[in-house]
């Protein structure tokens, strides 16, 4: 009891703390329900995040920056490690425990066209949330969903419309305008952005940020896009394979990358500009299948400096330099 | 570049083109009937259903010549002739009597004005009994379709929901269900029930509630399956990260999602319940005269041949019957599920 | 035509009442039946050959349309597009989501879905291998088509995972092409063939590619096998749809490099699809920008990209986010594309233009050469004589 109070004090300063969080699915069972084989989505990560800054996600699809974000919202039990949020360890919850603690946590999907239900109207989908947990009194939850939707972008009129009548970037306000209803401390993003025109990519981001500065939110900002990431994001980890291979700071991480990996994601997308011919790093072969990962470090299959040692031992994943972490044998030399 | 910024700030408040103001509010559910009334089948189908309905429970109270039990006795008159012959004192007494008998019903009538479309075999008025066979085919279809509906959501839905072990045990007695032939049992279970002397009139519901035992697996499978997928949607994450209590969840956002496929499968399947009692009756399992049903009223032509041949007026109008309901309620629910997914109809 | 005035006069209450729906359909049908009618009519030769009015070009595209017929009215998917392909050239289309880029290349190919889309005027010139031959494939009879689809032009999709069939090995699609193609050809040659391809297109162990079903490849891998399948007919043009959106940034950069590479040995034309600006600046010699069905803007890829003229191809360039921007808000274009049906007849970006003039709202701007290569549609750079 008395070494839970030393933590939850000592981590006051973060609103979030993953520690060698993991998470399998089975993929094979016998018939008793025993698993002979599975897949390790998250295997082992670890970050602190504090209070109104934004950790960026990075990493190609596969390689378990969904499931993270998912599992650090206990919406899948993991299967070791720890989640504390905002001082609590949420890691055992039961779901019945869980639910007074949702409002403080909330989700942005990928799918503007599949995440709202098409069968209320905006005013429904986002006064739902507000009466459920009691955030304003009954009289007044018009009023406050209407301001909320100001906030958002949305116009009033659009309260008794319905999901079906809106443009994809009006449906990523609104539900935007659902996850912040409930005042959340913590907004998982999840590729919020990665199925918008360009054009309108920049308008839910240029929102996204405007919130964050209004409302004090934390954001775990997940997306394959970097340039997307570098924008709004202060701290970025890049995920390979179910792990994280550096974290640290945007500028550290944009200026001085350590880890080969992420050197090549940064070298593969194409610049704007035809004048600029890059020194393009291409990296060989494809992805590994998470079901069965290399042995040593996970990257040594596409690794272009790789050395025998990278395919026996596994790199720790430390400290560089202050704040700036990766996971590498190369970086020593 | 920065004068562009400058011009931007402001446009992160009020981006997107609205939406016209005046553009008249249309719900899910209304543009589903607009789409629904566009088709001239599903109306043909929506006014055959109608009209069959109107014609069973309204007609009775209009049209109250006959009743549906009601014989009509003024056949023709029969006279016999009697001779009895006795002595009195050694003198032979001969007395004729001529017996006038009334007793005689008016059967295999032709259409006539009395009678709209004449009589059956025992006398009965076929208009009316048509009514009254409609009361009890759309009544009792309708409960089995009611009853089906009901098992199938809550047992789809409790396997579709929490799945694990309960999905496997409900599916796997469904499976079992699905396996067992349908008419024999019925023949079965119909001399279970005439032995064990239960009233001819509630014979064709306990059949249906039999029924109903044998198909809701259909439904139980669909509504498992649209759980299923629905369960995958975002919104449903977007709940569960919300959250809302597991009934909330499965009452305010997964059945009103299911409804529509639902409704489709109630009006398609009512189709078929009527041709289901229709069968029973026929076969002589469901409702027996004096009562009437459509079935039990082609029963008639089984056993007798001069019927089939000479009186169709007497068989073929709930033959008739039988097919506008089937048709309509098709039509009616090839049409809700066109209105429904517009895009299934390619 | 008749239903345009139609639909316009409906656009003002939102929804349609049932009595249009009904002239709508009506319209339709009509049109329909008659485009059908032309689409599968009997031609000779002679009939749907022309002459390229540069025959350098390998393709042009001349004031195509390709409607659809819907039952709200008729969507221009394609209103009024031109563009030259010259040979051995990359030329990309670039826009938005519902901007027209992928309908024009299905019109190239033929294979707009019908009845609803049908290409209703314009030309689509192809000049095809044999000197002095060709073909409008606008005008073309539907069954005349394989003269050309497959062999001389070929496309590659964006869905590697869909667009194999599942049940059949690697090889034996691949062969297959070649049997059409090629008719008469043994199967050893066309195992050859295929096998070549695969090497072509980089894949290490082609053998075991060959004797592979799809599900056992990579995304990488299969859009690898479908640039193999693209280049079986030896086409003289390849239309790359969105290649590399389903993939991940590593193996995007993969199959860029091979595409550049391939452009170059086959010795043909590339005829690329993107939304992806960042893609267009590094593949591209030519570039389209599209808006709302309509080519607002075309050039050579510096003129784009260092010239750019018309307010949407700056606005578009300035919303990309990119690893070296400083600034904290993105650019961003305000609204969204409008509703495609039921265009007013003056610039469609006018709602979402910063520069927007009183002139924008007159007719649809011409368009206007501004160099020898660089075409924009916009008032803006009107010359005097537009005023009059």
């Amino acid at each position: 009891m008395a070494k839970e109070n030393e933590i939850n004090k000592s981590t006051s300063e973060y609103i979030l703390e993953v520690e060698n969080l993991r998470k399998c699915f089975p993929l094979k069972k016998t018939i008793t329900g025993k698993v002979t084989s599975e897949l390790v989505a998250v295997d082992g990560v670890s970050f602190k995040l504090k209070a109104g800054e934004t950790l960026g996600i990075v990493g190609e699809s596969g390689c378990g920056k969904t499931t993270m974000g998912r599992t650090i919202l206990k919406l899948h039990q993991p299967n070791g490690g720890r989640i504390v949020f905002d001082g609590k360890d949420i890691t055992d919850l039961k779901p019945s425990q869980m639910r007074e603690l949702r409002r403080q946590m909330q989700i942005i999907f990928q799918d503007p066209y599949s995440s709202l239900p098409p069968r209320s109207t905006v005013g429904g989908i986002l006064s739902e949330p507000v009466s459920v947990h009691k955030i304003v009194p009954k009289e007044q939850i018009k009023d406050y969903v209407l301001e909320l939707m100001d906030k958002c972008g949305l116009r009033d009129y659009y309260y008794e419309r319905y999901p079906h009548e809106f443009s994809g970037g009006q449906r990523q306000r609104i539900c935007i305008a659902r996850a912040l209803s409930v005042n959340p401390k913590l907004v998982v993003c999840d590729e919020p952005v990665s199925a918008l025109d360009v054009s309108i990519q920049a308008q839910i981001i240029n929102l996204l940020k405007k919130l964050q500065q209004d409302m004090n939110l934390t954001y775990l900002f997940i997306s394959h896009d970097l340039s997307v990431v570098k924008f709004i994001s202060d701290k970025i980890g890049v995920m390979y394979l179910g792990q994280i291979v550096e974290y640290g700071d945007k500028k550290d991480i944009f200026s001085k990358p350590l880890h080969p990996y992420t050197k090549a994601l940064f070298s593969a997308i194409p610049y704007p500009d035809p004048a600029v011919k890059m020194n393009r790093i291409v990296l060989k072969g494809d992805i590994p299948s998470p079901a069965n990962p290399p042995k040593g470090c996970r990257f040594h299959t596409r690794c272009p400096y790789a050395k025998p040692i990278c395919s026996e031992v596994t790199p720790e994943y430390k400290e560089h330099e202050k704040g700036h972490f990766a996971a590498c044998h190369l970086i020593e030399e | 570049m920065e004068e562009l910024n400058k011009n931007n700030v402001q446009s992160t408040e009020d981006t997107e083109a609205p939406l016209d103001k005046n553009v008249r509010l249309m719900s899910p559910t209304r543009m589903v009937v607009r789409r629904f009334f566009r088709s001239k089948l599903s109306i043909l189908g929506l006014i055959m259903v109608i009209g069959l309905f109107l014609f069973s429970f309204v007609g009775p109270l209009i049209y109250t010549e006959w009743g549906e039990t009601e014989l009509d006795r003024s056949g023709t008159v029969e006279y016999a002739f009697a001779e009895t012959t006795y002595t009195v004192n050694g003198v032979e007494y001969t007395v004729r009597q001529t017996i006038e008998t009334n007793l005689t019903d008016n059967f295999l009538a032709p259409p006539s004005d009395e009678h709209i479309l004449g009589t059956d075999d025992q006398g009965y008025d076929i208009f009316v009994r048509l009514m009254y066979g409609g009361r009890i085919s759309l009544t009792v279809s309708f409960l089995a379709v009611f009853v089906i509906t009901l098992f199938g959501t809550v047992l789809g839905g409790v396997a579709g929901y929490f799945g694990g072990f309960i999905d496997n045990l409900i599916m796997r007695v469904c499976d079992v269900l699905i396996c067992l032939p349908g008419i024999p049992i019925l023949l079965i279970i119909s001399t279970i029930l005439t032995a064990s002397d239960i009233d001819a009139k509630y014979r064709i519901y306990l059949l249906m509630i039999y029924l109903t035992l044998f198909s809701w697996p259909g439904t139980a499978r669909l509504v498992r399956g649209q759980i299923l997928s629905l369960r995958e949607q975002e919104y449903m994450v977007a709940a569960e990260a919300m959250g809302y209590s597991t009934s909330r969840k499965i009452f305010k956002h997964l059945v009103p999602n299911v409804m529509p496929q639902l409704i489709v499968q109630m009006s398609l399947s009512l189709g078929s319940m009527i041709l289901y009692e229709a069968t029973l009756s026929y076969l002589g399992l469901g409702v027996q005269a004096p009562y009437a049903a459509w079935g039990t009223m082609i029963n008639i032509i089984s056993t007798n041949n001069d019927i089939l041949q000479n009186h169709w007026n007497v068989w073929v109008p709930a033959g008739v019957c039988i097919v506008i309901a089937v048709l309509g309620l098709n039509f009616v629910g090839d049409g809700l599920r066109d209105a429904l997914d517009p895009k299934a109809r390619r | 035509m008749k239903n345009e005035k139609q639909t316009e006069k409906t656009s003002a209450k939102g929804y349609l009442t049932g009595k249009e729906i009904r002239e709508i359909a009506k319209a339709n049908k009509r049109e329909i039946k008659r485009l059908e009618k032309y689409k599968n009519r009997k031609a000779k030769v002679e009939e749907f050959s022309t002459k390229m009015k540069n025959p350098d070009n390998i393709l042009e595209i001349e004031d195509l349309n390709t409607y659809f017929f819907t039952e709200q009215g008729v969507v221009k998917a394609v209103n009024g597009v031109s563009f030259d392909v010259p040979k051995n050239a990359t030329v990309g289309i670039v826009g938005e989501s519902g901007c027209g880029k992928s309908v024009t290349s299905m019109s190239v190919m033929r294979l707009i879905q019908g009845p609803q889309g049908q290409i209703c005027s314009g030309s689509i010139r192809f000049n095809t291998a044999e000197e002095g031959v060709v073909y409008d494939i606008a005008a073309m009879p539907i069954h005349e088509i394989h003269r050309i689809r497959g062999k001389q032009i070929s496309m590659i999709f964006q869905e590697p995972m869909t667009s194999l069939n599942p049940v059949f090995t690697i090889g034996q699609q691949l062969d297959e092409v070649s049997f059409i193609h090629s008719p008469g050809i043994s199967e050893e040659d066309a195992k050859a063939k295929s096998m070549e391809l695969l090497n072509l297109v980089g894949i290490a162990m082609p053998e075991r590619v060959y004797s592979a079903f799809p599900h056992e490849l990579s995304g990488g891998m299969r859009q690898r096998v479908m640039i193999a399948m693209a280049l079986i007919g030896n086409p003289r043009l390849i239309i790359a749809d969105e290649p590399t959106t389903a993939l991940d940034v590593t193996i995007q950069a993969q199959i860029l490099d091979l595409l550049r590479d391939l452009k170059n040995k086959i010795d043909g034309s590339i005829l690329l699809i993107t939304h992806d600006l960042g893609i267009i600046a590094e593949m591209a010699d030519y570039v389209v920008v599209m808006y709302a069905g309509r080519v607002i803007e075309k050039g050579t890829v510096d003129e784009i990209f260092h010239n750019p003229l018309h307010p949407y191809t700056i606005g578009l360039q300035k919303s990309k986010p990119t690893l070296d921007s400083a600034s904290d808000t993105l650019f961003n274009i305000p609204g969204n594309v409008p509703n495609p049906i039921n265009m007013p007849n003056h610039c469609y970006f006018k709602e979402r233009c910063d520069k927007c003039t009183a002139k924008c709202s007159g007719a649809y701007p011409d368009m206007i050469q501004v160099s020898p290569t660089h075409y924009v549609a916009c008032h803006l750079y009107g010359k005097e004589e537009q005023n009059g």
